[in-house]
């Protein structure tokens, strides 16, 4: 209870020291990426200066173009009198989100499912918990087409396809869900269990008003792990069910014809680091609303 | 509680905003068809719904089929088709074996080798007449023949597309296993550009072009044929066919379906043509197809493909019996079959009969007259 009178504090601030606080994370956010581009530059100065090689790497125009060429790639036309490559690739990360997020919410759903039912369940616990782990010790690159090959057919036609990819893309982030979940819905202070029992507290009373609340800081720290998962799992799914448009397709055909345009591919690659930075701010905002008694939220 | 209900409706406003904006690209792609995901909006109840997978991501090399959808030629043909883009991981064979499409796009080796598995799969028309497939190294490096290679890294692509620089090496005296030093090659150029390998698998409508897109650091101008030293499979006499179209056995034993692959292969011939006749159209349309792609190299890669097809002596997708024997015997000879395949592996009524009615149209089945253009090689293939 001391975390919640804590956070009341916290939100009384006044309005100056939050903008403070938001511009100083800001500012570090930026210095942290000046210096990360200053490293890379850096190091490619330094090589091409030097004439260094680590093994048969070279750093050029082909192996590490420059930041500016790769950000000024995004708005260059993606081919003669087409549109701006970021013009492209938005329409490609929309795509990709769509995916992605649909499989986020399918894969944090079972997960919590599932979490549920092994917390109940001691035997259950014992008996499926090893398989729930194998099932991510399975290459997602040996899961995807199988998901494709079977499941597509079985899709109705609005879903095919990218339906799939959901699929492909849950897979790979209801585990932490799952894990959190469980250990989250048994971390409660036995006692207070005991307290609901003998109120007569039903098993459901007990599990929406005790376990799920204490367990929703730990569902939340698996979600913000799960979110950029579901990118990722999204992008890798969309190569065996044959998607063009998204950003799994772009990034082929830009590895395809990487020597004649290194920075495509590292424009895509930025373009795909801020979808799942965009998924994982979404986590994190849907939690600052519904869990107000996140220890994180007092750094 | 104040600060609460702001942050509720920031993120309140967050879902719907990124709801509408799932919402927008969804729409984005119907309207582009950039998929072909979203056919069933325009199939009607009169038209055969068939499906094509592709042997690679959308690109020149497919553009007939491309051209036939666009130019309708498919619905004049009662026909509804879905093109489906290949990828590193689709392997058309499965694909048409597992029931997901009922054609398929696949060099002819691969199908040879799928069929000595004891699947049945069966040509049913060999689009490509004579093989892209080249090896190439640089010329200030003094390799200039193929038996130069000898004791060299040479990068290749493996899982069945290295056949038929096997056969040539073998031809030439090399033994692909112990003389040579076998590079698996990823689908881009970048080792022999970084000088990984001393020569590269390269097809003449893409990779190569990639090459001479790509500026030489030390000029500073585009590097051209004159740099490169090019070993062409069919000119070594190893050029096993590629891309040809395949069904199961089961699938075209049905009478119906023999006359739904007739009018296929009718429609899609019937692109190829309209592709020789207007190579930039069918760039267009290929482009639409694929939003990543750059235009100068499409270009080429049709200029390219279209040597490769035309002219068809005997019309185009019917297999030249000869050409046939060729690859069987690479198939035979590397172990890629055990035993060497007969006949029953292609038939060329159903071509045939697409072919008849095609000049009975008025239509130049054979391209005798085409000549090869020049086309323009652009900076990094834009």
């Amino acid at each position: 209870m001391a975390y919640a009178a804590t956070a009341r504090g916290r939100s009384k601030l006044p309005d100056a020291e939050r903008v403070r606080t938001a511009a100083v994370r800001v500012g570090l956010f930026l210095a942290v990426l000046a210096g990360l581009s200053g490293l890379w530059e850096g190091f490619r100065a330094f090589a091409e200066a030097t004439g260094l090689r680590l093994g048969l790497f070279e750093a050029n125009d082909r192996t590490m173009p420059h930041i500016h060429d790769i950000v000024g790639q995004l708005f260059e036309p993606s081919r003669r009198n087409g549109p701006l490559l970021i013009d492209v690739l938005w329409d490609a990360a929309l795509f990709t989100a769509k995916e992605a997020a649909v499989g986020l919410v399918l894969g944090a759903l079972f997960g919590f499912a599932l979490g549920v039912l092994l917390a109940h369940s001691g035997l259950l616990q014992r008996g499926l918990l090893p398989y729930v782990v194998a099932s991510q010790t399975v290459p997602i690159l040996a899961v995807a087409p199988m998901v494709v090959v079977w499941g597509n057919p079985r899709l109705p036609p609005g879903l095919r396809d990218w339906g799939a990819v959901a699929v492909i893309s849950a897979y790979l982030t209801f585990f932490p869900v799952t894990i959190n979940t469980l250990r989250g819905l048994t971390s409660v202070d036995p006692r207070t269990i005991d307290l609901m029992r003998s109120y007569a507290a039903s098993w459901w009373s007990v599990l929406w008003k005790l376990r799920v609340p204490a367990a929703l800081p730990f569902i939340f720290a698996a979600l913000k792990i799960a979110a950029p998962a579901s990118v990722v799992g999204a992008i890798i799914g969309e190569l065996p069910a044959s998607i063009q448009s998204g950003l799994g397709g772009a990034i082929l055909n830009f590895n395809q014809y990487y020597i004649t345009s290194p920075p495509s591919l590292w424009a895509t690659n930025l373009i795909a680091a801020l979808l799942g930075i965009t998924f994982f701010l979404t986590v994190v905002a849907a939690e600052r609303v519904l869990v107000r008694r996140a220890p994180e939220h007092f750094a | 509680m104040r600060s609460r209900r702001w942050s509720l409706l920031v993120v309140l406003a967050l879902v719907v905003a990124a709801l509408a904006l799932v919402g927008c690209g969804d729409d984005d792609d119907e309207a582009t068809g950039t998929t072909d995901t979203t056919t069933d909006t325009i199939a009607s109840g009169d038209l055969d719904q068939v499906t094509l997978q592709s042997k690679w991501v959308v690109q020149a090399q497919f553009a007939g089929y491309y051209a036939a959808k666009d130019q309708g030629y498919y619905e004049d043909e009662g026909l509804d088709v879905t093109i489906r883009p290949g990828g590193p991981q689709i392997v058309p064979e499965q694909v048409v074996l597992g029931g997901q499409a009922e054609f398929g796009i696949d060099w002819l080796d691969n199908l040879l080798a799928t069929r000595d598995q004891g699947q049945n799969i069966v040509n049913i028309a060999q689009v490509f007449a004579r093989s892209g497939m080249t090896e190439v190294t640089w010329k200030d490096s003094g390799l200039d023949e193929i038996t130069d290679l000898r004791g060299k890294k040479v990068g290749v692509w493996i899982n069945g597309n290295e056949h038929k620089l096997f056969a040539a090496l073998t031809k030439n005296g090399l033994d692909p296993q112990n003389d040579v030093d076998v590079v698996a090659q990823p689908f881009n150029m970048d080792l022999l550009l970084n000088r990984e390998v001393e020569a590269a698998a390269a097809m003449t409508y893409n990779e190569l072009a990639q090459i001479l897109e790509t500026e030489n650091p030390d000029t500073g101008e585009l590097y051209t044929l004159d740099d490169l030293n090019v070993f062409r499979m069919s000119e070594l006499g190893t050029g096993a066919l590629e891309d040809g179209v395949f069904v199961t056995e089961e699938w075209i034993a049905d009478e119906a379906n023999q006359d739904i692959a007739k009018r296929f292969l009718k429609a899609s011939f019937r692109g190829w043509i309209y592709c020789r006749d207007n190579p930039d159209a069918c760039v267009d349309i290929v482009l639409d197809n694929g939003p990543t792609l750059g235009e100068g190299h499409q270009r080429w890669m049709m200029n390219e493909v279209n040597d490769l097809i035309w002219p068809s002596p005997d019309g185009i997708g019917i297999m030249d019996a000869e050409s046939f024997d060729v690859t069987n015997q690479i198939a035979t000879d590397y172990d890629i079959i055990k035993s060497a395949a007969t006949e029953d592996a292609y038939r060329t009524d159903i071509a045939e009969a697409a072919v008849q009615e095609l000049e009975d149209d008025g239509e130049d089945v054979n391209g005798d007259d085409w000549e090869k253009p020049e086309v323009e090689v652009t900076p990094g293939g834009e």
